[in-house]
Protein backbone atom coordinates (compact mmCIF):
# COMPACT_ATOMS: atom_id res chain seq x y z
CA UNK A 1 0.00 0.00 0.00
CA UNK A 2 2.81 2.32 0.94
CA UNK A 3 4.64 1.43 -2.29
CA UNK A 4 1.55 2.35 -4.19
CA UNK A 5 1.28 5.72 -2.50
CA UNK A 6 4.89 6.44 -3.31
CA UNK A 7 4.26 5.69 -6.98
CA UNK A 8 1.17 7.85 -6.99
CA UNK A 9 3.13 10.69 -5.47
CA UNK A 10 5.88 10.34 -8.07
CA UNK A 11 3.34 10.27 -10.90
CA UNK A 12 1.62 13.31 -9.47
CA UNK A 13 4.93 15.13 -9.39
CA UNK A 14 5.63 14.23 -13.03
CA UNK A 15 2.19 15.38 -14.09
CA UNK A 16 2.69 18.61 -12.21
CA UNK A 17 6.05 19.18 -13.92
CA UNK A 18 4.55 18.53 -17.33
CA UNK A 19 1.76 20.99 -16.64
CA UNK A 20 4.31 23.56 -15.54
CA UNK A 21 6.27 22.99 -18.75
CA UNK A 22 3.15 23.63 -20.83
CA UNK A 23 2.20 26.72 -18.87
CA UNK A 24 5.71 28.07 -19.39
CA UNK A 25 5.44 27.54 -23.16
CA UNK A 26 2.04 29.24 -23.24
CA UNK A 27 3.32 32.14 -21.19
CA UNK A 28 6.26 32.67 -23.55
CA UNK A 29 3.86 32.76 -26.49
CA UNK A 30 1.66 35.33 -24.79
CA UNK A 31 4.65 37.49 -23.85
CA UNK A 32 5.89 37.39 -27.44
CA UNK A 33 2.57 38.59 -28.83
CA UNK A 34 2.24 41.18 -26.09
CA UNK A 35 5.68 42.64 -26.84
CA UNK A 36 4.89 42.71 -30.54
CA UNK A 37 1.64 44.58 -29.97
CA UNK A 38 3.26 46.98 -27.50
CA UNK A 39 6.04 47.91 -29.90
CA UNK A 40 3.48 48.40 -32.65
CA UNK A 41 1.28 50.54 -30.44
CA UNK A 42 4.30 52.63 -29.34
CA UNK A 43 5.34 53.24 -32.95
CA UNK A 44 1.93 54.76 -33.53
CA UNK A 45 1.25 56.67 -30.32
CA UNK A 46 4.75 58.19 -30.34
CA UNK A 47 4.21 59.18 -33.98
CA UNK A 48 7.38 57.41 -35.08
CA UNK A 49 5.46 56.37 -38.18
CA UNK A 50 2.64 58.41 -39.59
CA UNK A 51 -1.07 57.51 -39.45
CA UNK A 52 -1.12 57.26 -43.23
CA UNK A 53 1.42 54.41 -43.10
CA UNK A 54 0.52 52.41 -40.02
CA UNK A 55 -2.39 52.52 -37.60
CA UNK A 56 -2.23 51.25 -34.06
CA UNK A 57 -3.48 47.77 -33.06
CA UNK A 58 -6.27 49.36 -31.05
CA UNK A 59 -7.51 51.14 -34.18
CA UNK A 60 -7.32 47.88 -36.12
CA UNK A 61 -9.46 46.10 -33.57
CA UNK A 62 -11.87 49.02 -33.66
CA UNK A 63 -11.99 48.74 -37.44
CA UNK A 64 -12.83 45.02 -37.17
CA UNK A 65 -15.54 45.83 -34.66
CA UNK A 66 -17.09 48.53 -36.82
CA UNK A 67 -16.71 46.49 -40.01
CA UNK A 68 -18.87 43.76 -38.48
CA UNK A 69 -21.92 45.91 -39.10
CA UNK A 70 -20.71 48.52 -41.56
CA UNK A 71 -20.48 47.94 -45.30
CA UNK A 72 -18.11 50.80 -45.99
CA UNK A 73 -15.82 51.19 -47.91
CA UNK A 74 -16.18 48.01 -50.01
CA UNK A 75 -19.91 47.38 -49.84
CA UNK A 76 -19.92 44.29 -47.60
CA UNK A 77 -19.88 43.58 -43.90
CA UNK A 78 -16.89 41.67 -42.55
CA UNK A 79 -18.88 38.46 -42.23
CA UNK A 80 -20.07 38.69 -45.85
CA UNK A 81 -16.47 39.10 -46.96
CA UNK A 82 -15.32 36.17 -44.83
CA UNK A 83 -18.07 33.91 -46.17
CA UNK A 84 -17.34 34.94 -49.73
CA UNK A 85 -13.64 34.11 -49.35
CA UNK A 86 -14.47 30.95 -47.50
CA UNK A 87 -16.69 29.76 -50.30
CA UNK A 88 -13.94 30.38 -52.83
CA UNK A 89 -11.34 28.45 -50.86
CA UNK A 90 -13.71 25.59 -50.11
CA UNK A 91 -14.63 25.17 -53.78
CA UNK A 92 -11.00 25.32 -54.92
CA UNK A 93 -9.65 23.14 -52.14
CA UNK A 94 -12.57 20.71 -52.31
CA UNK A 95 -12.12 20.26 -56.02
CA UNK A 96 -8.37 19.78 -55.62
CA UNK A 97 -9.01 17.18 -52.96
CA UNK A 98 -11.60 15.27 -54.96
CA UNK A 99 -9.42 15.21 -58.08
CA UNK A 100 -5.89 15.40 -56.67
CA UNK A 101 -6.08 12.81 -53.91
CA UNK A 102 -7.30 9.92 -56.08
CA UNK A 103 -4.99 11.01 -58.89
CA UNK A 104 -1.92 11.05 -56.66
CA UNK A 105 -2.81 7.74 -55.06
CA UNK A 106 -3.50 6.01 -58.38
CA UNK A 107 -0.36 7.43 -59.97
CA UNK A 108 1.70 6.21 -57.04
CA UNK A 109 0.24 2.73 -57.26
CA UNK A 110 -0.08 2.08 -60.98
CA UNK A 111 3.21 2.59 -62.80
CA UNK A 112 1.82 2.95 -66.34
CA UNK A 113 -0.56 5.69 -65.19
CA UNK A 114 2.38 7.38 -63.48
CA UNK A 115 4.49 7.29 -66.65
CA UNK A 116 1.53 8.57 -68.65
CA UNK A 117 0.57 11.54 -66.48
CA UNK A 118 3.95 12.46 -65.04
CA UNK A 119 5.27 14.44 -68.05
CA UNK A 120 2.22 16.73 -68.13
CA UNK A 121 2.22 17.12 -64.37
CA UNK A 122 5.92 17.98 -64.28
CA UNK A 123 5.42 20.80 -66.79
CA UNK A 124 2.42 22.24 -64.97
CA UNK A 125 3.87 21.83 -61.47
CA UNK A 126 6.50 24.62 -61.43
CA UNK A 127 4.12 27.24 -62.82
CA UNK A 128 3.35 29.82 -60.13
CA UNK A 129 -0.40 30.15 -59.53
CA UNK A 130 -0.33 33.85 -60.36
CA UNK A 131 0.90 33.01 -63.86
CA UNK A 132 -2.45 31.36 -64.51
CA UNK A 133 -4.46 34.50 -63.93
CA UNK A 134 -4.37 35.98 -67.47
CA UNK A 135 -5.28 32.74 -69.21
CA UNK A 136 -7.93 31.99 -66.60
CA UNK A 137 -9.56 35.35 -67.28
CA UNK A 138 -9.58 34.62 -71.00
CA UNK A 139 -11.08 31.16 -70.59
CA UNK A 140 -13.24 31.40 -67.48
CA UNK A 141 -13.95 35.09 -67.28
CA UNK A 142 -13.89 36.81 -63.89
CA UNK A 143 -16.53 34.99 -61.85
CA UNK A 144 -16.34 32.47 -59.05
CA UNK A 145 -15.11 29.79 -61.43
CA UNK A 146 -12.02 31.78 -62.36
CA UNK A 147 -11.12 32.63 -58.78
CA UNK A 148 -11.73 29.09 -57.54
CA UNK A 149 -9.50 27.81 -60.28
CA UNK A 150 -6.56 29.82 -58.98
CA UNK A 151 -7.16 28.38 -55.52
CA UNK A 152 -7.64 24.94 -57.04
CA UNK A 153 -4.31 25.14 -58.76
CA UNK A 154 -2.32 26.11 -55.67
CA UNK A 155 -3.91 23.37 -53.60
CA UNK A 156 -3.89 20.69 -56.28
CA UNK A 157 -0.11 20.33 -56.62
CA UNK A 158 0.81 19.64 -52.97
CA UNK A 159 -2.13 17.25 -52.60
CA UNK A 160 -1.08 15.21 -55.63
CA UNK A 161 2.61 15.15 -54.71
CA UNK A 162 2.02 14.16 -51.11
CA UNK A 163 -0.50 11.41 -51.75
CA UNK A 164 1.76 10.12 -54.53
CA UNK A 165 4.85 10.05 -52.31
CA UNK A 166 2.82 8.63 -49.43
CA UNK A 167 1.59 5.63 -51.33
CA UNK A 168 4.95 5.04 -52.97
CA UNK A 169 6.45 4.58 -49.53
CA UNK A 170 4.06 1.78 -48.58
CA UNK A 171 6.00 -0.89 -46.72
CA UNK A 172 6.62 -3.81 -49.09
CA UNK A 173 6.11 -6.25 -46.21
CA UNK A 174 2.48 -5.11 -45.83
CA UNK A 175 1.94 -5.56 -49.55
CA UNK A 176 3.49 -9.02 -49.48
CA UNK A 177 1.33 -10.00 -46.56
CA UNK A 178 -1.82 -8.91 -48.37
CA UNK A 179 -0.66 -10.86 -51.41
CA UNK A 180 -0.26 -14.06 -49.39
CA UNK A 181 -3.85 -13.56 -48.25
CA UNK A 182 -4.84 -13.72 -51.89
CA UNK A 183 -5.84 -10.07 -52.16
CA UNK A 184 -6.07 -8.60 -55.65
CA UNK A 185 -3.94 -5.60 -56.57
CA UNK A 186 -6.95 -3.28 -56.49
CA UNK A 187 -7.88 -4.57 -53.06
CA UNK A 188 -4.32 -4.19 -51.77
CA UNK A 189 -4.40 -0.64 -53.08
CA UNK A 190 -7.50 0.07 -51.02
CA UNK A 191 -6.73 -1.83 -47.83
CA UNK A 192 -2.95 -1.34 -47.60
CA UNK A 193 -1.90 1.43 -49.97
CA UNK A 194 -4.42 4.11 -49.07
CA UNK A 195 -4.09 3.82 -45.27
CA UNK A 196 -0.28 3.86 -45.58
CA UNK A 197 -0.43 7.01 -47.66
CA UNK A 198 -2.73 8.89 -45.29
CA UNK A 199 -0.16 10.49 -42.95
CA UNK A 200 1.69 12.14 -45.85
CA UNK A 201 -1.53 12.89 -47.70
CA UNK A 202 -2.79 14.76 -44.67
CA UNK A 203 0.44 16.73 -44.45
CA UNK A 204 -0.18 17.66 -48.09
CA UNK A 205 -3.69 18.82 -47.32
CA UNK A 206 -2.44 21.06 -44.50
CA UNK A 207 0.13 22.63 -46.84
CA UNK A 208 -2.48 22.93 -49.59
CA UNK A 209 -5.04 24.62 -47.40
CA UNK A 210 -2.42 27.08 -46.18
CA UNK A 211 -1.35 27.85 -49.74
CA UNK A 212 -4.93 28.15 -50.95
CA UNK A 213 -5.92 30.56 -48.23
CA UNK A 214 -2.73 32.50 -48.84
CA UNK A 215 -3.45 32.91 -52.55
CA UNK A 216 -6.85 34.34 -51.76
CA UNK A 217 -5.77 37.93 -52.14
CA UNK A 218 -4.26 37.21 -55.54
CA UNK A 219 -7.36 35.35 -56.68
CA UNK A 220 -9.62 38.18 -55.57
CA UNK A 221 -7.55 40.61 -57.60
CA UNK A 222 -9.66 39.33 -60.48
CA UNK A 223 -12.54 41.73 -60.47
CA UNK A 224 -14.40 40.80 -57.35
CA UNK A 225 -17.10 42.54 -55.44
CA UNK A 226 -16.65 40.72 -52.16
CA UNK A 227 -14.10 38.78 -50.16
CA UNK A 228 -11.30 39.55 -47.74
CA UNK A 229 -8.79 40.12 -50.53
CA UNK A 230 -11.23 42.50 -52.19
CA UNK A 231 -11.74 44.29 -48.88
CA UNK A 232 -7.99 44.86 -48.59
CA UNK A 233 -7.82 46.26 -52.10
CA UNK A 234 -10.69 48.59 -51.52
CA UNK A 235 -9.05 49.64 -48.27
CA UNK A 236 -6.00 50.58 -50.29
CA UNK A 237 -8.02 52.51 -52.85
CA UNK A 238 -9.68 54.53 -50.12
CA UNK A 239 -6.48 54.94 -48.12
CA UNK A 240 -7.96 53.05 -45.19
CA UNK A 241 -4.87 51.51 -43.56
CA UNK A 242 -7.01 50.22 -40.67
CA UNK A 243 -9.17 48.20 -43.09
CA UNK A 244 -6.08 46.79 -44.83
CA UNK A 245 -4.46 45.62 -41.62
CA UNK A 246 -7.78 44.37 -40.25
CA UNK A 247 -8.20 42.27 -43.41
CA UNK A 248 -4.70 40.88 -43.11
CA UNK A 249 -5.27 40.03 -39.46
CA UNK A 250 -8.55 38.24 -40.20
CA UNK A 251 -6.97 36.27 -43.07
CA UNK A 252 -4.13 35.22 -40.77
CA UNK A 253 -6.42 34.18 -37.93
CA UNK A 254 -8.79 32.21 -40.15
CA UNK A 255 -5.85 30.49 -41.86
CA UNK A 256 -4.61 29.46 -38.43
CA UNK A 257 -8.05 28.16 -37.47
CA UNK A 258 -8.41 26.20 -40.72
CA UNK A 259 -5.05 24.49 -40.23
CA UNK A 260 -5.91 23.69 -36.63
CA UNK A 261 -9.26 22.22 -37.69
CA UNK A 262 -7.60 20.04 -40.31
CA UNK A 263 -5.02 18.85 -37.81
CA UNK A 264 -7.83 17.98 -35.43
CA UNK A 265 -9.43 15.81 -38.12
CA UNK A 266 -6.03 14.28 -38.84
CA UNK A 267 -5.56 13.40 -35.19
CA UNK A 268 -8.88 11.61 -35.22
CA UNK A 269 -8.50 9.77 -38.54
CA UNK A 270 -4.89 8.78 -37.87
CA UNK A 271 -5.26 7.84 -34.25
CA UNK A 272 -3.30 4.64 -34.93
CA UNK A 273 -0.14 6.64 -35.41
CA UNK A 274 2.56 6.81 -32.78
CA UNK A 275 1.94 9.96 -30.83
CA UNK A 276 5.02 12.06 -30.37
CA UNK A 277 5.19 13.83 -27.09
CA UNK B 1 -0.37 -39.16 -43.41
CA UNK B 2 2.76 -38.16 -41.53
CA UNK B 3 4.95 -39.13 -44.42
CA UNK B 4 3.21 -37.21 -47.14
CA UNK B 5 5.28 -34.47 -48.72
CA UNK B 6 3.48 -31.23 -48.06
CA UNK B 7 5.92 -29.01 -49.92
CA UNK B 8 8.48 -30.02 -52.51
CA UNK B 9 11.03 -27.83 -54.22
CA UNK B 10 12.59 -29.13 -57.36
CA UNK B 11 15.88 -27.63 -58.53
CA UNK B 12 14.99 -24.06 -57.68
CA UNK B 13 17.40 -21.46 -59.05
CA UNK B 14 17.17 -17.70 -58.87
CA UNK B 15 19.24 -15.17 -60.73
CA UNK B 16 19.07 -11.42 -60.09
CA UNK B 17 20.06 -8.71 -62.47
CA UNK B 18 22.54 -6.47 -60.75
CA UNK B 19 23.14 -3.55 -63.05
CA UNK B 20 24.12 -5.31 -66.25
CA UNK B 21 25.59 -8.41 -64.68
CA UNK B 22 23.73 -11.48 -63.52
CA UNK B 23 24.10 -12.63 -59.96
CA UNK B 24 23.09 -16.11 -58.91
CA UNK B 25 21.28 -16.10 -55.58
CA UNK B 26 20.07 -19.69 -55.43
CA UNK B 27 21.57 -22.66 -57.24
CA UNK B 28 19.46 -25.74 -57.79
CA UNK B 29 17.98 -26.19 -54.37
CA UNK B 30 15.76 -29.23 -53.99
CA UNK B 31 14.06 -30.16 -50.75
CA UNK B 32 10.86 -31.57 -49.37
CA UNK B 33 8.85 -30.89 -46.25
CA UNK B 34 6.69 -33.53 -44.59
CA UNK B 35 3.23 -32.80 -43.30
CA UNK B 36 3.34 -31.22 -39.82
CA UNK B 37 7.09 -31.10 -39.88
CA UNK B 38 8.99 -28.20 -38.33
CA UNK B 39 11.69 -27.58 -40.91
CA UNK B 40 14.40 -25.03 -40.29
CA UNK B 41 16.31 -23.42 -43.14
CA UNK B 42 19.63 -22.32 -41.72
CA UNK B 43 22.27 -20.30 -43.49
CA UNK B 44 24.55 -17.33 -43.09
CA UNK B 45 23.09 -13.84 -43.40
CA UNK B 46 22.08 -12.58 -46.86
CA UNK B 47 22.56 -16.03 -48.37
CA UNK B 48 19.18 -16.11 -50.10
CA UNK B 49 17.01 -17.96 -47.57
CA UNK B 50 14.39 -15.23 -47.63
CA UNK B 51 14.38 -15.29 -51.40
CA UNK B 52 13.73 -19.02 -51.32
CA UNK B 53 10.88 -18.52 -48.86
CA UNK B 54 9.38 -15.80 -51.02
CA UNK B 55 9.48 -18.20 -53.95
CA UNK B 56 7.62 -20.84 -51.92
CA UNK B 57 5.08 -18.19 -50.90
CA UNK B 58 4.59 -17.23 -54.54
CA UNK B 59 5.76 -13.66 -53.97
CA UNK B 60 8.75 -14.13 -56.27
CA UNK B 61 9.22 -16.19 -59.36
CA UNK B 62 12.05 -18.70 -59.56
CA UNK B 63 14.33 -18.38 -62.58
CA UNK B 64 14.05 -22.10 -63.00
CA UNK B 65 12.68 -25.05 -61.04
CA UNK B 66 9.28 -25.92 -59.63
CA UNK B 67 7.39 -25.68 -56.37
CA UNK B 68 4.92 -28.45 -55.53
CA UNK B 69 2.35 -28.04 -52.78
CA UNK B 70 0.34 -31.13 -51.82
CA UNK B 71 1.89 -32.81 -54.83
CA UNK B 72 0.55 -30.23 -57.25
CA UNK B 73 2.64 -27.80 -59.25
CA UNK B 74 2.16 -24.34 -57.79
CA UNK B 75 2.74 -21.20 -59.82
CA UNK B 76 1.92 -18.35 -57.48
CA UNK B 77 0.10 -17.50 -54.27
CA UNK B 78 -1.39 -20.61 -52.69
CA UNK B 79 -4.30 -20.34 -50.25
CA UNK B 80 -2.78 -22.95 -47.98
CA UNK B 81 0.40 -20.98 -47.43
CA UNK B 82 0.56 -18.34 -44.70
CA UNK B 83 3.53 -16.20 -43.85
CA UNK B 84 5.01 -14.55 -40.77
CA UNK B 85 7.34 -11.78 -41.87
CA UNK B 86 10.82 -10.76 -40.86
CA UNK B 87 9.95 -7.15 -40.33
CA UNK B 88 6.69 -6.94 -38.54
CA UNK B 89 4.04 -7.23 -41.19
CA UNK B 90 1.41 -6.07 -38.73
CA UNK B 91 -0.65 -3.23 -40.18
CA UNK B 92 -0.27 -0.20 -37.88
CA UNK B 93 -3.69 1.27 -38.66
CA UNK B 94 -5.60 -1.81 -37.54
CA UNK B 95 -6.21 -3.01 -34.01
CA UNK B 96 -4.91 -6.39 -32.88
CA UNK B 97 -8.17 -8.17 -33.59
CA UNK B 98 -8.64 -6.51 -36.98
CA UNK B 99 -5.12 -7.55 -37.92
CA UNK B 100 -5.75 -11.13 -36.90
CA UNK B 101 -9.09 -11.15 -38.71
CA UNK B 102 -7.65 -9.76 -41.92
CA UNK B 103 -6.99 -12.98 -43.86
CA UNK B 104 -10.49 -14.21 -43.05
CA UNK B 105 -11.94 -10.94 -44.23
CA UNK B 106 -10.83 -11.88 -47.69
CA UNK B 107 -12.69 -15.16 -47.52
CA UNK B 108 -15.86 -13.19 -46.95
CA UNK B 109 -16.49 -14.26 -43.37
CA UNK B 110 -18.80 -11.95 -41.41
CA UNK B 111 -17.23 -9.55 -38.91
CA UNK B 112 -18.68 -11.40 -35.93
CA UNK B 113 -17.39 -14.78 -37.13
CA UNK B 114 -14.01 -13.33 -37.97
CA UNK B 115 -13.61 -11.84 -34.51
CA UNK B 116 -14.78 -15.03 -32.83
CA UNK B 117 -12.42 -17.10 -34.94
CA UNK B 118 -9.52 -14.72 -34.39
CA UNK B 119 -10.12 -14.55 -30.65
CA UNK B 120 -9.15 -18.19 -30.33
CA UNK B 121 -5.71 -17.44 -31.72
CA UNK B 122 -5.32 -14.16 -29.87
CA UNK B 123 -5.86 -16.15 -26.68
CA UNK B 124 -3.50 -18.84 -27.91
CA UNK B 125 -0.59 -16.40 -28.29
CA UNK B 126 -1.39 -14.84 -24.93
CA UNK B 127 -2.73 -11.48 -26.11
CA UNK B 128 -6.05 -11.75 -24.33
CA UNK B 129 -7.15 -8.28 -23.27
CA UNK B 130 -5.16 -6.53 -26.00
CA UNK B 131 -7.70 -6.99 -28.81
CA UNK B 132 -8.44 -3.31 -29.21
CA UNK B 133 -4.86 -2.10 -28.98
CA UNK B 134 -3.05 -0.57 -31.93
CA UNK B 135 0.37 -2.05 -32.80
CA UNK B 136 2.29 1.04 -31.63
CA UNK B 137 0.94 0.38 -28.14
CA UNK B 138 2.54 -3.08 -28.08
CA UNK B 139 6.09 -4.28 -27.49
CA UNK B 140 8.11 -5.95 -30.26
CA UNK B 141 7.43 -9.42 -28.89
CA UNK B 142 3.71 -8.75 -28.67
CA UNK B 143 3.61 -7.46 -32.24
CA UNK B 144 5.32 -10.62 -33.41
CA UNK B 145 2.68 -12.61 -31.53
CA UNK B 146 0.02 -10.74 -33.51
CA UNK B 147 1.80 -11.83 -36.69
CA UNK B 148 1.83 -15.45 -35.53
CA UNK B 149 -1.81 -15.36 -34.41
CA UNK B 150 -2.73 -13.91 -37.78
CA UNK B 151 -0.87 -16.56 -39.73
CA UNK B 152 -2.49 -19.25 -37.60
CA UNK B 153 -5.96 -17.78 -37.91
CA UNK B 154 -5.65 -17.75 -41.68
CA UNK B 155 -6.27 -21.50 -41.67
CA UNK B 156 -3.27 -22.13 -43.88
CA UNK B 157 -1.74 -25.56 -43.39
CA UNK B 158 1.71 -24.36 -44.25
CA UNK B 159 3.36 -21.57 -42.29
CA UNK B 160 6.42 -19.81 -43.64
CA UNK B 161 8.37 -17.88 -41.04
CA UNK B 162 11.03 -15.51 -42.27
CA UNK B 163 13.37 -14.87 -39.32
CA UNK B 164 10.36 -13.89 -37.24
CA UNK B 165 12.41 -13.31 -34.10
CA UNK B 166 15.40 -11.63 -35.71
CA UNK B 167 14.58 -8.17 -34.41
CA UNK B 168 13.72 -9.18 -30.85
CA UNK B 169 16.02 -8.93 -27.87
CA UNK B 170 17.59 -12.19 -26.64
CA UNK B 171 15.25 -12.69 -23.70
CA UNK B 172 12.08 -12.14 -25.70
CA UNK B 173 13.49 -14.33 -28.41
CA UNK B 174 13.87 -17.31 -26.05
CA UNK B 175 10.36 -16.93 -24.76
CA UNK B 176 8.96 -16.60 -28.29
CA UNK B 177 10.73 -19.79 -29.31
CA UNK B 178 8.99 -21.63 -26.51
CA UNK B 179 5.77 -19.96 -27.48
CA UNK B 180 5.97 -21.01 -31.10
CA UNK B 181 6.68 -24.61 -30.11
CA UNK B 182 3.78 -24.58 -27.68
CA UNK B 183 1.42 -23.31 -30.34
CA UNK B 184 2.77 -25.73 -32.90
CA UNK B 185 2.26 -28.65 -30.47
CA UNK B 186 -1.32 -27.62 -29.78
CA UNK B 187 -2.17 -26.96 -33.37
CA UNK B 188 0.09 -28.86 -35.73
CA UNK B 189 0.96 -27.27 -39.02
CA UNK B 190 3.74 -27.64 -41.49
CA UNK B 191 6.30 -24.99 -40.64
CA UNK B 192 9.22 -23.73 -42.68
CA UNK B 193 11.27 -21.52 -40.41
CA UNK B 194 14.16 -19.43 -41.70
CA UNK B 195 16.94 -18.33 -39.38
CA UNK B 196 20.65 -17.57 -39.29
CA UNK B 197 20.92 -18.53 -35.64
CA UNK B 198 22.30 -22.05 -35.04
CA UNK B 199 20.97 -22.34 -31.50
CA UNK B 200 17.51 -21.32 -32.58
CA UNK B 201 17.64 -23.87 -35.39
CA UNK B 202 18.66 -26.74 -33.11
CA UNK B 203 16.14 -25.72 -30.48
CA UNK B 204 13.19 -25.63 -32.87
CA UNK B 205 13.73 -27.93 -35.82
CA UNK B 206 12.59 -31.46 -36.56
CA UNK B 207 15.03 -31.17 -39.37
CA UNK B 208 17.59 -28.53 -40.30
CA UNK B 209 18.75 -27.79 -43.81
CA UNK B 210 22.06 -25.99 -43.77
CA UNK B 211 22.81 -23.79 -46.75
CA UNK B 212 26.03 -22.38 -48.12
CA UNK B 213 26.65 -18.66 -48.54
CA UNK B 214 25.40 -17.06 -51.78
CA UNK B 215 24.88 -18.47 -54.31
CA UNK B 216 22.91 -20.65 -51.98
CA UNK B 217 22.83 -24.42 -52.23
CA UNK B 218 22.16 -27.23 -49.77
CA UNK B 219 25.25 -28.11 -47.74
CA UNK B 220 23.96 -30.59 -45.21
CA UNK B 221 20.74 -31.90 -43.73
CA UNK B 222 20.44 -32.70 -40.04
CA UNK B 223 17.65 -34.90 -38.77
CA UNK B 224 16.82 -34.02 -35.18
CA UNK B 225 13.63 -36.06 -34.81
CA UNK B 226 15.35 -38.13 -32.14
CA UNK B 227 16.47 -35.19 -30.06
CA UNK B 228 13.75 -35.12 -27.38
CA UNK B 229 11.67 -32.00 -26.73
CA UNK B 230 11.61 -29.74 -24.82
CA UNK B 231 15.24 -29.26 -25.67
CA UNK B 232 17.82 -27.78 -23.42
CA UNK B 233 20.46 -25.33 -24.60
CA UNK B 234 23.08 -26.80 -22.31
CA UNK B 235 22.30 -30.46 -22.97
CA UNK B 236 25.38 -32.39 -24.12
CA UNK B 237 23.71 -33.73 -27.25
CA UNK B 238 22.41 -30.27 -28.07
CA UNK B 239 25.85 -28.74 -27.79
CA UNK B 240 27.37 -31.49 -29.86
CA UNK B 241 24.96 -30.88 -32.76
CA UNK B 242 25.41 -27.16 -32.39
CA UNK B 243 29.20 -27.53 -32.67
CA UNK B 244 28.85 -29.86 -35.61
CA UNK B 245 26.69 -27.38 -37.53
CA UNK B 246 28.97 -24.54 -36.55
CA UNK B 247 31.93 -26.25 -38.19
CA UNK B 248 30.04 -26.55 -41.47
CA UNK B 249 28.49 -23.13 -41.59
CA UNK B 250 30.05 -20.55 -43.88
CA UNK B 251 31.30 -17.40 -42.33
CA UNK B 252 30.13 -14.27 -44.02
CA UNK B 253 31.55 -10.90 -43.19
CA UNK B 254 28.77 -8.39 -43.66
Amino acid sequence: MEERNKLEAAAGKLRFERRRERQKALLLGIISIFIFLTVWQMLCTLHIVGENVLVSPIKVIQAIWIKAGDTRPDGNTLLQNILSSFRLVLIGFGLALVIGLPLGLLMGWYRPLDKFIRPIFEIIRPLPPIAWIPIVIVILGIGTAAKSFIIFFTTFVPIVINSYTGIRETNQVYINFAKTCGYSNWRIFRTVGIPSAMPLAFAGMVIALGNGWGTLVAAEMLASNSGLGYMIFMGRSYGRIDIIIAGMLVIGLIGLALTAALELIEGYVLKWRIKEK
Amino acid sequence: MENRNKVELHKISKVFLNGDSCEAAIEEVSLSVKENEFLVLLGPGECGKSVLLNIVAGLMEATSGEVYINGELCGGIHPEVGMVFQELGVLPWLTVRDNVALPEKFRGMSKKDRYAHGQEFIDLVGLHGFEKYYPHQLSGGMKQRVGIARAYASDSDILLMDEPFGKLDAQTRYSMQDEILKIWNQNKKTVIFVTNNIEEAVYLGDRIILFTAAPMSVRRIYDLKDLPRPRNYTDEKFLQIRGEINRHMDLVIQ
